[in-house]
C-alpha cells in the first residue's frame, strides 16, 4: 500500500516536471494553425519537422552555434586544467596559510556575481574585451571555487601512499598530479566538465552583458531575440529551446552515473 | 624525567617538522594554486573593492568621474521609490520561495529515499528536467499564456478560469516562484545524500520505542539532517537575492514591475541607464543584506543545527548542557 502511494506520487511529479517539455516539443512541431486553438492539441495532426529548420534560419543560429561551442569547449577546458592544479595544491601540500587561503576559496561561494559585475564589466571595457568571446573564457581559466572545493575533496579520499611511493622513485609534484592522481580524478573531472558544460551552454546573463553584436551572440542570446525583434515567436523559441536541449540531454545520459554518484560524495552532508 | 621527555618530544617535533618541510614545503604548493590567487585578486577580490570604491562616485560609462561622498547611498534611500519596490519584491520573492523550495527538494528527496523499483530513473529525471531549466525556461511564457496555456487548460478541467499568469499583477511574482521552484535538481540531490547518510539503527531504535512514522520523521529524519537544511537555506537565500534571468525574459520586470526584482533593478541601473557608481551601491546594499541573512541564518544554526560528530566528540559538554537545561 506504502509503495502504491511513492510510485503514485513519482509518477505525477514526474509528469508534472515532464508537462511542461513535452508541450514545448509538441508546440514546435504544430502548424500555425493549430498553433492557437484552445484546448490546445497534445498530439499535432500534421508534424511539421520543417518548423526546426525555420527557425533556425531566421537568425543566423549556424553562427550562434560555432560561438556557443567556442565558450563552451574553451571555458571547460579552462576550468578542468585550474582547478585540478589548485585543488592538488590543496590537498596535497602543507604551506602557511593553506588553511586560512582554503577558507577564502569557500567564502567567494558566497559573494554574489551581481557585486562584481561592474568593475568586471569595467575591466574588461578597459582590456578591450567587451563584445568579444573572452570576457566568457578567461575567468575560467583561473579556478572556480565549487570545483576546486569539491576536486579537492575528491583528491583526499585517494591514498597518500601513492604520492609518496612515487616521489621515493623520483617523480617531481608535476609527475606524481599527471601520472598517479589525474588517471585517478575520472568520475570527479567528469562532473566537473557536465556542469561547466551545463552552465555555459544555458548562460544568458554573462553573453547579454558582453555581447551587443549579433555574430558574437551565442544560442540563449539568439533565442530570447525572438521575443521583440519579431514580436513574440512562440514557435521559433519553442523549436529552437527543444533543439539546443538537445546537446546537454546526450551529455547528461552519457555522464548521468557520475552525476549523481559525484554530488552525494562532494562532502555536502550531515 | 619530565624534562627529558619535553626535550624529546619538542625534538621529535623539529624533526617531523624539517622532514615535512622538505616533503611539502618550497615554494611549489604556491606555483600550483597560483591559477586560483591571480583569478580571485583580479576577478573577485578587485572588483569587489573597486565596486565598494565607485559607490562613492558619480561614473558614467563615458564622462566625467565625480567623487560625491554617500550621495548615491542617501539617494537610493531617500529618493528612489524603485529601490524600495524593488527590494520588497525581493524579500516578497525570497519569504515565498526559500521555504518552498526547501521543502519541495526535501519532499522530493524523501519520495526518492523509498525504496521502490526504479527509483533510480525517477531520480535521474528529476535531475535532468533541473539542468534543462536554465536553457528553457523561456517555456514558461508559453505555458502560462492566458488564453492558450496548458496550465489554463488543465485549471479549465477542473472548472476554474485561471489568470493571464504573467501580466497579472496579483500572480506575476507566484508565477516567478512556481518556474524557479521548477528546477529542484541539485538540491533535491543534496538532501538525497543527507538522508542516505542517516543510520538506519536509529530508525530502528525508534520504532521499538514506539515512535511512529510522524515521530520517526521528526525526532530521527530532522534533526539527522538539519545540517543539510543549513547548507540548502543559505544557498536558497542567495539564490533568491540573485533571481535576474527569469525576469529578464519572462516578464521585463512586468507587469506595473510586480516582478521587478532588486537583481534587475541593480541591472537596469548599469546597463541600461549606465549609472555604475548607483549601481555599485546597489550591489554593494545588496551584498550587506545577504551577509547579514547568512550571518544570522548561522548564529541561529547553534540552535537547531545538530551536527553527529560534535556529540561524538564532546558527550561531556552536551551532557552537562542538558542537565544544566534541566535542573
Amino acid at each position: 500500500m506504502k509503495k502504491v502511494v511513492a510510485y503514485a506520487l513519482l509518477i505525477v511529479f514526474s509528469l508534472l516536471f515532464i508537462a511542461p517539455l513535452f508541450w514545448a516539443v509538441t508546440t514546435a512541431l504544430k502548424s500555425q494553425q493549430e498553433l492557437y486553438l484552445f484546448p490546445p492539441k497534445w498530439i499535432p495532426s500534421v508534424w511539421k519537422f520543417s518548423n526546426f529548420a525555420e527557425a533556425w534560419n531566421i537568425q543566423p543560429f549556424n553562427l550562434f552555434l560555432k560561438n556557443t561551442l567556442l565558450v563552451t569547449v574553451l571555458s571547460t577546458l579552462g576550468q578542468l586544467i585550474s582547478c585540478t592544479l589548485v585543488a592538488y595544491g590543496f590537498a596535497r601540500f602543507q604551506f602557511k596559510g593553506r588553511d586560512f587561503l582554503f577558507l577564502v576559496v569557500l567564502a567567494t561561494m558566497m559573494i554574489p556575481w551581481e557585486v562584481t559585475m561592474i568593475p568586471q564589466y569595467m575591466e574588461f571595457n578597459y582590456l578591450g574585451w567587451i563584445n568579444t568571446l573572452k570576457p566568457l573564457i578567461v575567468p575560467s581559466w583561473f579556478g572556480s571555487a565549487y570545483y576546486i572545493f569539491l576536486l579537492r575533496q575528491f583528491i583526499m579520499t585517494l591514498p597518500r601512499e601513492l604520492d609518496e611511493a612515487a616521489t621515493i622513485d623520483g617523480a617531481s609534484k608535476m609527475t606524481v598530479l599527471l601520472r598517479i592522481i589525474v588517471p585517478l580524478m575520472g568520475p570527479s573531472l567528469i562532473l566537473v566538465s557536465v556542469f561547466q558544460f551545463m552552465g555555459c551552454w544555458n548562460d544568458y546573463l554573462g553573453p547579454l552583458i558582453f555581447l551587443n553584436d549579433q555574430t558574437k551572440y551565442t544560442l540563449t542570446l539568439g533565442l530570447s531575440q525572438f521575443k521583440g525583434m519579431y514580436g513574440v515567436d512562440m514557435q521559433s523559441i519553442m523549436a529552437i529551446t527543444c533543439l539546443i536541449s538537445i546537446p546537454p540531454l546526450a551529455i547528461f545520459f552519457f555522464a548521468q552515473r557520475y552525476i549523481v554518484g559525484g554530488i552525494a560524495t562532494t562532502g555536502i552532508k550531515g | 624525567m619530565a624534562q627529558t621527555y619535553l626535550q624529546n618530544t619538542s625534538e621529535q617535533t623539529a624533526a617531523l617538522k624539517a622532514l615535512k618541510k622538505r616533503r611539502w614545503g618550497g615554494a611549489a604548493p604556491y606555483l600550483f594554486i597560483f591559477p586560483w590567487i591571480f583569478g580571485f585578486v583580479v576577478f573577485t577580490l578587485g572588483p569587489l573593492l573597486f565596486s565598494l570604491v565607485i559607490s562613492f562616485f558619480d561614473w558614467p560609462i563615458v564622462g566625467k568621474v565625480t567623487f560625491i561622498g554617500i550621495d548615491n547611498y542617501v539617494e537610493m534611500f531617500s529618493n528612489d521609490p524603485l529601490f524600495w519596490k524593488s527590494l520588497f519584491v525581493t524579500l516578497k520573492f525570497a519569504a515565498l520561495f526559500v521555504p518552498l523550495n526547501i521543502v519541495v527538494a526535501l519532499g522530493l528527496a524523501m519520495l526518492l529515499n523509498q525504496k521502490v523499483k526504479g527509483s533510480a530513473i525517477f531520480r535521474t529525471a528529476f535531475y535532468l528536467l533541473c539542468h534543462l531549466r536554465r536553457g528553457a525556461c523561456m517555456i514558461w511564457s508559453w505555458v502560462y499564456s492566458g488564453d492558450y496555456g496548458i496550465l489554463n487548460y488543465f485549471l479549465s478541467v477542473l472548472g476554474i478560469q485561471g489568470p493571464d499568469w504573467l501580466n497579472d499583477t496579483n500572480w506575476s511574482l507566484v508565477a516567478m516562484v512556481v518556474a524557479s521552484l521548477w528546477g529542484q535538481g541539485s538540491m533535491m540531490l543534496i538532501f538525497l545524500a543527507g538522508l542516505k547518510g542517516i543510520p538506519k539503527d536509529l530508525y530502528e531504535s525508534a520504532s521499538i520505542d514506539g515512535a511512529g512514522k510522524v515521530r520517526q520523521f521528526l525526532s530521527v529524519t530532522i534533526p539527522m539532517i538539519t545540517p543539510t537544511i543549513l547548507f540548502n537555506l543559505i544557498t536558497s537565500i542567495i539564490a533568491a537575492f540573485q533571481q535576474l534571468t527569469l525576469a529578464l525574459l519572462l516578464t521585463g520586470g512586468g507587469p506595473l514591475k510586480s516582478t521587478y526584482f532588486y537583481a534587475m533593478y541593480m541591472y537596469e541601473n548599469a546597463f541600461k541607464y549606465y549609472k555604475m557608481g548607483y549601481s555599485a551601491a546597489n550591489a554593494w546594499f545588496m551584498f550587506l543584506i545577504v551577509l547579514t541573512l547568512t550571518f544570522l541564518v548561522f548564529k541561529s544554526s547553534e540552535a537547531w543545527v545538530f551536527y553527529e560528530g560534535e556529540m561524538k566528540k564532546n558527550p561531556q559538554k552536551k551532557l552537562k548542557a542538558s542537565r544544566r537545561g534541566r535542573s
